[in-house]
């Protein structure tokens, strides 16, 4: 049997063919665990190749090795979903000539099937690989559960190479990916940490003020009418959003309710849900912890999802299209219901969207959980500094002071008062919200775009400006 | 109003809190500010101290507030009780 093995990173480099100004790709699964992307820059700078552009679905802390790259010319362009706060800063600082591009999850995936995105060379992290390139994230040592995010990648770059700490005996039968679109399989001694694969954000809520608006939302899912059996949900990994589950998890014990599926990132919380009986199905895109890496190997109701079947725009079959709700979080959501997750109120880079504009958009009801303030900073703004998710895709915000209806929502707004809910308009929690703060200043903004974010249609949705210059 | 006898300090480093610290000097007032949300709030902050420090008396002392986001009655009630432990008043 011919192997694809190449013995050295630089060999299938150089085998790829990469040279000056072609895009490469990797995917996020092993998060602020990830050292793939660190080792191949430092392989691809070490050739003497310069000007690439870094199409990543995500960026965390762990690479930030990469603005050495971007400052030594290695890289001079950025496309991605999603960047951890230390990321944010220097990009919002200028440290890129050109705007980064944000695309959602979904948005990504349907612009890299369709080839507006061409890949020249995906590196794909897998923990675990045959010698002809099957993969999975489901064994090896950095395990971490689907690889959703990867197959886009992996169908359509033009060379696809497999990079594995752990070599399993040919075939490796359960793949997520398949030999039959990998050039080139390296092994290196380690792919990842798999402390690092862990979310920080994985754990419900503790504070009170937290679980007064998952209560509230739960009670809001109960009175939408969209609670009955087939029931379908998403939830993001946020403190109160988890928690928002375990409340939703009582009431549908209580009231018989089977689900059809939950959707999304998935946690530990939605796989007891499924145990629980309280989903048929998990449709897993990305696993945000040990629990769900172990339950998706083991449990055929888990399913791998790819990141086109997930949340693709114009695909033949995105699962965020049959959600019935979603709860999301934001930094910032205005008096049209548009929410930012790119921006800290100051308005420096600190997230993006993933997938909560797909999951939105498709959601029958799309519920932004967020408190009224966090620390002294007012959320519910007059305009948002970054439309990362458009109002015409949000439906209600909680809050724990009460429900305020998207007023294109008027059923909504009906059920829930009559469910004895406190329905409030979004002015008046803004109102109440400046009373306990102050009112905030508005923030300075630099003079060069930061980052352009694309929204599902591909047109510039918003742009991010670059923080004021020093002085 | 009494003297300020003592260094003294009050509040957390935690989220939504402020860290006072204040020691008696002899020629007026020195005031050290920091915030999270300087660019947001930093004027208000400031009044805020100057007005807890007319209202008590304080005429000599150095004062440091490291805001991490707290309220305004947060930021006062901190400087009240800092300048009142300066004084010896409360253990």
């Amino acid at each position: 049997m011919e192997t694809k093995l190449v013995s050295t990173l630089s060999q299938a480099i150089s085998a790829a063919g990469l040279t000056d100004g072609m895009t490469i790709s990797f995917h996020h699964h092993l998060r602020n665990g990830d050292y793939v992307l660190n080792l191949v820059l430092a392989e691809i700078a070490r050739l003497g190749i310069r000007g690439l552009t870094l199409n990543a679905s995500s960026l965390f802390d762990i690479h930030l090795p990469l603005m050495q790259h971007i400052r030594s010319g290695v890289v001079g362009k950025l496309q991605t979903g999603y960047v951890s706060a230390g990321i944010g800063r220097h990009l919002s600082a200028g440290i890129l000539a050109e705007p980064v591009e944000f695309r959602s999850h979904g948005t990504r995936a349907a612009d890299i099937a369709a080839g507006r995105v061409p890949i020249d060379v995906a590196f794909i992290a897998a923990p675990a690989a045959d010698c002809r390139g099957n993969c999975t994230g489901k064994l090896g040592r950095a395990a971490c559960g689907s690889l959703g995010y990867a197959i886009p990648d992996a169908l359509h770059a033009k060379t696809v190479i497999v990079i594995t700490d752990t070599i399993l005996p040919y075939p490796l039968a359960d793949w997520s990916i398949s030999e039959a679109y990998v050039d080139y399989v390296v092994q290196v001694e380690e792919i990842g940490n798999p402390q690092g694969i862990l979310s920080g954000t994985t754990q419900i809520t503790r504070d009170p003020v937290g679980l007064i608006m998952a209560e509230l939302a739960a009670q809001a899912i109960a009175a939408s009418g969209l609670l009955k059996d087939g029931f379908s949900f998403q939830t993001g990994a946020g403190g109160a959003s988890l928690a928002a589950a375990a409340f939703l998890k009582e009431i549908m014990l209580r009231e018989h309710i089977q689900g059809s599926f939950a959707l999304g990132g998935i946690t530990g919380y939605l796989v007891d849900m499924l145990r629980a009986g309280c989903f048929r199905q998990l449709m897993d895109v990305q696993c945000f912890d040990l629990d769900a890496v172990s339950s998706i190997r083991d449990d055929p109701r888990h399913r791998e999802i790819s990141a086109i079947h997930y949340a693709a725009p114009g695909s033949r079959g995105a699962v965020t299209d049959s959600l019935d709700v979603v709860i999301l979080g934001a930094t910032e959501i205005d008096t049209e219901f548009n929410v930012n997750v790119h921006t800290d109120s100051a308005g420096c880079l600190m997230g993006g969207s993933g997938g909560h504009t797909d999951a939105a958009a498709g959601a029958a009801l799309t519920i932004i959980i967020a408190p009224l303030f966090r620390a002294r900073l007012p959320i519910i703004t007059q305009h948002v500094t970054c439309i990362s998710t458009p109002g015409t895709s949000v439906d209600l915000l909680v809050t724990q002071r009460g429900l305020a209806v998207n007023p294109a929502k008027p059923e909504l707004a009906r059920r829930l008062q009559a469910a004895g809910l406190p329905v409030v308009d979004i002015h008046r929690l803004k109102a109440q919200a400046e009373s306990i703060t102050g009112v905030p200043r508005p923030v300075p903004r630099g003079s060069r775009v930061a980052a352009n974010i694309l929204g599902r249609d591909g047109a510039i949705q918003d742009q991010v400006m670059t923080l004021p210059e020093e002085g | 109003m009494p003297e300020l006898i003592q260094c003294a300090t009050a509040g957390t480093m935690e989220s939504s809190d402020a860290y006072v610290e204040i020691e008696p000097r002899e020629n007026g007032l020195e005031i050290q500010l920091e915030s999270v949300v300087f660019a947001q709030f930093g004027e208000d902050i400031a009044q805020s101290v100057q007005a807890v420090l007319l209202q008590q008396g304080v005429k000599n002392a150095w004062i440091s507030v490291n805001d991490r986001g707290a309220l305004d009655c947060v930021i006062r009630a901190r400087i009240e009780t800092a300048i009142r432990r300066a004084r010896g008043e409360t253990p």
